[in-house]
Parts: structure tokens; sequence; C-alpha cells
């Protein structure tokens, strides 16, 4: 079951306000609020780890998995996120969407780990994170590490197919159970100048990491 | 910045740092943002709080009165101190003020509700 409806939830994400000037360094583009809506609903609707749960989501961004998570019911969702200027769009929508349980910090993602109190601090981690292709290969799995050792229930995650079999092989080595809940085509198109062609279609699956037995 | 996330920050990520917990909280400016009460998730939230810190940080907001120095037993059956906890921690809202490490005495800026946590390179 979800508080809401899932068309009025895109609608309220097509009010969630991107990134001003998007960093390629930091491969930002914003969630697309169908996606967004799409699988925050069914998170909630098939696994129930949404509604009352403290929800934790990295590399939040302007906020846009944040203010779904919290449409949905979320107890509370702190979103952390590296970069100043797209936390102060996260804030401008919370306040402008006048949404009371969203907290945000400005930090490195990467470095949560080491701060030793985020441990099991979450029921459920989502996180769209950097895919990797500027330089950075395997950040999206570090992302997913550092969720997964923050969240005591679940984490949800967004990949390249392209790399469904090593993912899979990663999280056994942690006693996660993974499975693709969804397999999404994304349409990055005018985020980036350099992207001749108008537009550029990736096939992404969307991850859901078991996280209750976790050896990590 | 909500107390609630107050309860996780650390400046352990700083070389040398051993704890860097509870961070020194000022509060310059803050805000109350009423949400909706959930006895529910507040329980839920209770073994994740670290007591003493989180009845410093009702000191420094003014609330001591609402919350007793040591943990109570049987939270669960006390819905008035649920209330006061859910107020504290989800609805008082730190707009301006710092964070300071209590080992190096780094301060961690919060501007416009936005604890920066951001070390730089030499401090890690």
């Amino acid at each position: 079951m979800a508080s809401i409806k899932l068309k009025k939830l895109e609608e309220y994400l097509h009010g969630v306000d991107s990134f001003e000037k998007p960093k390629i360094k930091l491969e930002q583009y914003i969630t697309p609020p169908h996606i967004a809506s799409c699988v925050l609903y069914n998170i909630q609707t098939l696994y129930g780890d949404i509604e009352g749960k403290y929800v934790g989501d990295l590399g939040c961004g302007s906020g846009m998995l944040s203010i779904g998570s919290f449409l949905l019911g979320a107890g509370m969702t702190t979103g952390f996120e590296i970069d100043g200027d797209a936390l102060n769009t996260f804030q401008y929508n919370v306040t402008e969407m006048e949404l009371p349980g969203i907290d945000c910090v400005l930090c490195d993602v990467l470095a949560l780990p080491k701060c030793g109190k985020w441990g099991n601090a979450f029921d459920t981690i989502v996180t769209n994170p950097p895919f990797g292709t500027k330089n950075n290969c395997g950040i999206d799995m570090l992302f997913v590490q550092t969720g997964i050792s923050m969240a005591s229930g679940a984490v949800y995650s967004f990949h390249k197919s392209s790399t469904r079999d090593y993912i899979r092989k990663k999280v056994k080595d942690w006693h996660v159970k993974g499975n693709v809940v969804a397999e999404l085509k994304y349409n990055i198109d005018t985020s980036y100048s350099f992207h001749k062609s108008k537009s550029v279609d990736i096939n992404v699956d969307f991850w859901r990491f078991d996280v209750t037995e976790k050896d990590i | 910045m909500r107390l609630s996330t107050y309860n996780f920050l650390t400046s352990k990520a700083i070389k040398g740092v051993k704890v860097g917990f509870p961070l020194k909280l000022t509060i310059a400016k803050k805000d109350v943002v009423e949400s909706e009460f959930n006895a529910t998730f507040i329980e839920r939230l209770l073994p994740r709080l670290d007591w003493p810190a989180i009845r410093l940080a009702a000191e420094i907001a003014d609330l001591a009165d609402d919350i007793p120095s040591e943990q109570p037993a049987n939270i669960a059956e006390n819905e008035e101190l649920l209330k006061k906890l859910h107020h504290l921690l989800l609805e008082i809202d730190v707009l301006e003020g710092q964070l300071e490490c209590p080992e190096t005495g780094r301060v961690f800026p919060i501007t416009d509700g936005i604890p920066n946590m951001l070390l730089n390179e030499d401090e890690v």
C-alpha cells in the first residue's frame, strides 16, 4: 500500500527543480521525475521499505529521491551530497514544497563510513550514483558499499545494465542479496552540451539489495 | 539541520581524531517546522539515539526541561516523552550555527540549514 497515488507523486516530482548548472566531473543529471516516481512507488508497494522508515539518499543532488520518499510517507529523510550548489537547490525545493521531514548534509558520501556513527542508522538507503564514466570507474559500487554499511534493511540503486554480472558477483562477496527490480531506459538528452546527438538512450537497471544478512 | 541528523554527525574522518563525537553545537538561528507525530517512527529511532548527545542538544535548543538527563526505561509507553522527542529531533531546524570537533576545535559551519562537513585534502 502507498499513502499517495502514483500519478499524484509524479505530478509533485515534476515540480522539483534540477541542477542549475550540471557539473560534468560529478556526472550530475537529475533523476527523471517519471522514473523516480515509478521506482519509489514500487519500493513502497512491493517491499514496504519507505512508509514510516528512516530513509537516506546518497548523492541526493537537488532532492528528487529524498522528496519522493518523503511524499510516500518516510518518517524522515536525510540526503548527502558533495556539491553545495545542488544542496541550495535541494533546500529551495524542500522549502518551496513546504515539506517538513527532509534534511541534508554537505559531505563526501564516500567518507561517511569513516565517520563511525552512520552505520545502520537508516532502514532504507536510496541512491542514484554517478555511473563512473568520467575517469571515476567503480564509483557507483562505492556508493552501494557505503549504502550497505548505513542501512539495516535495504539499499536501492541505479546501474548501467552492462555491469549486471559484475554487481551480482560483487554483492555476493558481501553476503547481500541483490535483484534487478526494473529495467529502464534513461534518456539523458540536454543535460550536457557535449552530448552531440540530440538524445542518448542508455539501459539502466534498478537494483534492490537486501542487506539484512550483510557482512561488510 | 534537524537534531536527529546531529545525533549521527562526527568529525572522526579528520586525521588523528579518535571519536569526534558529540560535536559542540552552537545555534545562532533556528526555526520550528511542525510535522505529523508518528510514535512508531520515534520508537524506531530510539535504539539509534545517543542519549547524552540528544540531551546536550536539548539544552542548547532551550528544551532541557523536555528531555531527562538519563534515558528512562520503557519510553515506548510514555507518549508524552515520545512527543517531546519528536519535537526535539524532527521539528527543530537549525538554520545558522556551527559544529565544533571536540578534539581539534575544527569548526563546521551550518548555513541556510545545511551543515558543511566537507574536509580539505590535508585534513584526512
